[in-house]
């Protein structure tokens, strides 16, 4: 259940505007890999290429290749959809629908492939919320409103959400940027339980974070505003932390810079 | 977006969003300004000056404003009241005077001697034609609407939806004459055409002639609630979170799943205010009904037939010639026409803010 | 190659197996069009059963199914139906732009043809079934006369409304306020003018009128404040929601009272946007037909006194030139009605445009 990612001259636009250039990098399954950077060095623009939410957005485009066990993802016959359901993605806010109660939030993915059977549907609620840490607060009220939860809860409710359809690789832009700091931890414990199962990637401001929580790290920087982000060094989190091999991320990791 | 203040301008979507998110100002303003008012120093001299602080007036100018806000929110309950209690005045005398039974005589001949009047065949082509204007108008709104804000590129759907909001503005008079003038051609040839082929359904039967029918009245009925339904959807479809669209995009969704998923069931409330806004519109509307039906009192399921008549449209037809317990007669059923967009709305209402509760209690 | 319709399969229950799918080529869509439309015109004229018109939307319809045909054979059925539901949304769109465009088309073609000095100076007064001239001078006067009463008379009501909701209501009376004013927005017009027609044309003007009943431009101005009432209260409510709480905790903690604040710093923050929606009323009740009707009793000549005697609308004009029988008078209709929009549209512009350039909009 988890896969290799590949990335090879990666360059993203938006419109005119080139936000990152050249990314080569490669992710190992089971692992979790921080992408770390100043503001705006193209961390989660690369994070949203992975798969393929970057084209969302009107004007932006990808080039260069991305695989995953060696099916490139921007193949021409490749479907969109499939690449999404393989890569699935937690937000920097907690975006459960509304609309829907926790139950029908978890359930979302699957019900959108067709799964429509009750017990299917029960049963990977329940191990989805299990995994996400999250059953044993929400069992007693899943028919209720999933904005219901506190900010923390809800996070981990779209973590829920994502596991349930069972992914490759899990995606996380700053998941836990806009949580309190116990909230972060119940977060950082679920990754590091989750990577038994999943490839992930996540995108944070937070060094500790990264540090704590990630087997390999990525610096990310720019030249100056407007310039593309590049990536500078990429190689074990104890590594970049202790012994960065590039004077530029030392200065970052120090506080010297950015 | 800017958009923001027409849309509640243009009346009754019941503010689906801005209670939502904007629930607290009043309470909690309320709140903050209860010790500055009580701790207010009178006259306007010796601020901050010591000494006891200076006691509450009962007859200042905060009384005072609040009363005349008070007065003038009271002002609403007071005119909806004085519209029954007047209606009612005045329809009661005809209504004595009428020697049919007002429920289901079909006919209309208040300046008889003895009146007769009765308002089922008006009541039921009020509802009627409102109703098939609303099964054709409320899906095509729905599209466009989807289209301007989904579909289309952005430049594109912001012009066109301004544009759609200007055609909301146009006088229903406007499209009433055109009806009568322009659209009544191809309604005729397609009423032929329907009853040719199809007059074995009962709605498509009779032997004619054509034109001045029902399905003339609703068709025009559903092109103006057209721009007005679209206008209002659409600023709902652009209100979806722009998060939980992209959640629904990464679980794999195509576009129609995440319309499905997100926009279509986080916009059911407004979705719902809009076509309640255009029922009442389709149920008041008068002059473009007067202009294109045929005006008649009888209760008929056809709908090509020239013929059909609404209780706003029997109202501006037959107010010139009128005497008194004529007006009363029209009034009488401008009543019942009020108690059925009463009853409409506050079934909207209660839906709205029943829908509300559920997706509040969780912001 | 499979196809990524894995439902059936327990379990992983939603992923693909690959990521490649099978596609429909770009050539298949216009392909099934055409397809369409040629099975479609067989069909009609081999039965002879309809023109160029039936032959469009039979072919629409069999170019919907085909395409969720092909669709479903080579890509699934969610492809499938994201297809066929786009093209629907396609079509909407283009079903409505037809006869929108014909409104306008003949609004505008039809209602330049009297376009000219006469019709602005002149009024009704004397003009025969066989008068090519004729003006709706008099029905000009009468719109802004009554509008302009409706407005000096509504927006002090609606705003001192939506403050009382917005700063002072709580609790039930405040809500049965806000819940009437939402109800009141539903009242058609017609019966509002019926309300004004009993209550002021029928009661009480007849008191000063030597017990006639007062038709006037005043009457109608009454029913178009009933109209416009709610949804003044309502944006107006609106735009003082969307004040930043600091600003007025700012006036509170300078000691400043409550009544001064709303006046001075609530009021004017929330001024472009009560304009707006103010106009955007003003332009509604302009476009009202049905209550000048009943209670302005809509005269042929000039008369300038609201308060006294017959006046029109350019909305009534409207409605009585339709009914004339001279062949003059569709032509004075389109033009007034042309005058009429352009009045409304003008409106309607200047209030977006303003709250375009609102600072407190979303």
């Amino acid at each position: 259940m988890a896969k290799r990612v590949e990335a090879s001259n990666v360059t993203a636009y938006y419109g005119g505007f080139k936000a990152i250039e050249n990314i080569n990098l490669t992710v190992e399954p089971k692992t979790v890999t921080a992408l770390i950077g100043p503001s705006g060095c193209g961390k989660s623009t690369f994070l949203r290429s992975i798969n393929r939410m970057h084209e969302v957005l009107p004007g932006a485009r990808v080039e260069g290749s991305l695989t995953i066990d060696d099916q490139d993802i921007y193949d021409r016959d490749v479907d969109v959809t499939a690449v999404r359901r393989m890569i699935g993605m937690v937000f920097q806010r907690p975006n459960p629908f509304p609309t829907m109660s926790i139950f029908e939030n978890v359930v979302a993915g699957l019900k959108l492939n067709g799964v429509r059977k009750k017990s299917i549907l029960d049963e990977a609620a329940e191990k989805a919320l299990r995994s996400a840490n999250l059953w044993d607060e929400v069992k007693d009220r899943l028919g209720k409103p999933g904005a219901g939860l506190s900010g923390g809860q809800q996070q981990r409710l779209c973590i829920a959400r994502t596991i349930a359809v069972e992914p490759q690789v899990v995606l996380m832009d700053e998941p836990c940027s806009a949580l309190d700091p116990i909230s972060t931890l119940a977060i950082e414990d679920l990754m590091f339980q989750l990577k038994d199962k999943f490839t992930i990637i996540i995108v944070t401001h937070n060094m500790q974070q990264a540090a704590r929580v990630s087997d390999r790290t990525a610096f990310f920087s720019i030249e100056k505003t407007g310039d593309p982000g590049r990536l500078i060094e990429y190689d074990n989190t104890q590594k970049i932390f202790s012994n960065p091999s590039v004077k530029k991320t030392e200065d970052y990791i120090t506080g010297r810079f950015g | 977006m800017g958009e923001t203040p027409h849309r509640s301008a243009d009346a009754g979507t019941g503010g689906t969003r801005v209670t939502q998110s904007h629930e607290w100002p009043a309470g909690a303003s309320a709140r903050v300004a209860e010790a500055p008012v009580s701790a207010r120093t009178p006259g306007g001299n010796g601020l901050g000056g010591g000494g006891a602080l200076p006691r509450n007036r009962k007859f200042g100018a905060e009384r005072a404003f609040h009363g005349l806000t008070l007065a003038a929110g009271a002002m609403v309950l007071v005119i909806i009241v004085a519209i029954a209690a007047f209606l009612i005045a005045k329809a009661i005398p005809a209504l004595r005077a009428n020697t049919a039974n007002f429920w289901t005589f079909e006919g209309w001949f208040p300046n008889d001697n003895p009146p007769t009047f009765g308002i089922g065949a008006l009541a039921f082509g009020t509802v009627l034609s409102a109703a098939l204007a609303l099964l054709m108008a409320v899906p095509v709104a729905m599209g466009i609407a989807l289209y301007l804000s989904h579909y289309a590129p952005r430049r594109l759907g912001n012009s066109l939806g301004f544009l759609i909001d200007l055609l909301a503005a146009v006088p229903s008079v406007v499209f009433g004459l055109w009806g009568r003038d322009y659209l009544i051609g191809p309604v005729t040839d397609l009423s032929g055409w329907l009853n040719k082929y199809f007059s074995w359904i009962p709605i498509f039967g009779g032997e004619g002639p054509y034109g001045n029918s029902i399905l003339l009245g609703s068709l025009v009925l559903a092109i103006m609630v057209l721009p007005i339904i679209t206008s209002l959807t659409r600023e709902v479809f652009l209100q979806t979170p722009t998060a939980n669209e992209e959640a629904a995009i990464a679980l794999g969704a195509t576009r129609w799943e995440m319309l499905r998923t997100a926009v279509l069931p986080y916009g059911r409330p407004g979705i719902i205010a809009a076509v309640m806004l255009g029922l009442g519109r389709a149920l008041g509307e008068t002059i473009a009904l007067a202009l294109t039906l045929g005006s008649t009192y009888a209760i008929s399921f056809n709908v090509l037939e020239s013929g059909g008549n609404t209780i706003a449209a029997n109202i501006a037809n037959r107010f010139a010639e009128a005497n008194d317990t004529g007006r009363g007669a029209l009034i009488a059923s401008g009543l019942v026409l009020f108690a059925i967009t009463l009853v409409v709305n506050i079934i909207a209402r209660a839906i709205i803010y029943r829908r509300r509760e559920f997706t509040e209690s969780a912001a | 190659m499979s196809t990524t319709v894995t439902s059936h399969r327990p379990r992983p229950p939603a992923q693909p197996e690959t990521l490649r799918a099978r596609r429909l080529p770009a050539y298949a869509a216009p392909a099934v069009a055409v397809a369409a439309l040629a099975l479609s015109a067989v069909i009609v004229y081999g039965a002879g059963i309809g023109g160029p018109v039936l032959v469009i939307v039979l072919g629409a319809v069999l170019y919907l199914v085909g395409l969720f045909a092909a669709s479903n054979a080579v890509e699934g059925r969610r492809s499938a139906r994201n297809r066929t539901w786009s093209a629907l949304i396609h079509s909407a769109f283009v079903l409505a732009v037809v006869p929108l465009a014909s409104v306008v088309w003949t609004l505008v073609s039809k209602g330049t043809e009297r376009l000219d000095g006469n019709f602005f100076q002149t009024s009704m007064n004397n003009i025969g079934a066989r008068d090519p001239n004729g003006g709706a001078y008099h029905a000009i006067v009468g719109t802004l006369e009554q509008v302009g009463i409706a407005t000096l008379i509504t927006v002090p009501l609606g705003i001192l409304c939506a403050i009382y909701i917005v700063e002072y209501g709580r609790g039930r009376f405040a809500f049965a306020i806000r819940f009437f004013v939402d109800v009141m927005t539903g009242i058609p017009s017609i019966v509002t003018g019926l309300f004004v027609l009993a209550f002021w044309v029928l009661i009480v003007s007849p008191w000063f009128n030597d017990g006639r009943p007062g038709f006037s431009g005043f009457a109608a101005a009454l029913a178009l404040s009933v109209l416009m009432l709610p949804t003044i209260v309502r944006s107006t409510e609106e735009m003082l929601r969307l004040v930043p709480p600091p600003l007025r905790e700012g006036a509170y903690a300078l000691g400043v009272p409550k009544w001064k604040t709303i006046l001075r710093v609530v009021l004017p923050t929330a001024l472009p946007g009560i304009v707006t929606g103010v106009m955007l009323s003003i332009a509604r009740a302009a476009g009202e037909t049905a209550p000048v009707l009943l209670v302005a009793g809509g005269g042929a000549a000039i008369n300038f006194n609201p308060f006294e005697n017959n006046q029109s609308s350019l909305a009534l004009y409207v409605y009585q030139q339709a009914g004339e029988a001279s062949k003059y008078s569709p032509a004075r209709a389109w033009t007034a009605a042309l005058t009429l929009v352009a009045l409304v549209l003008i409106l309607t512009i200047a209030a977006k445009l303003l709250a375009r350039r609102n600072r407190l909009s979303r």
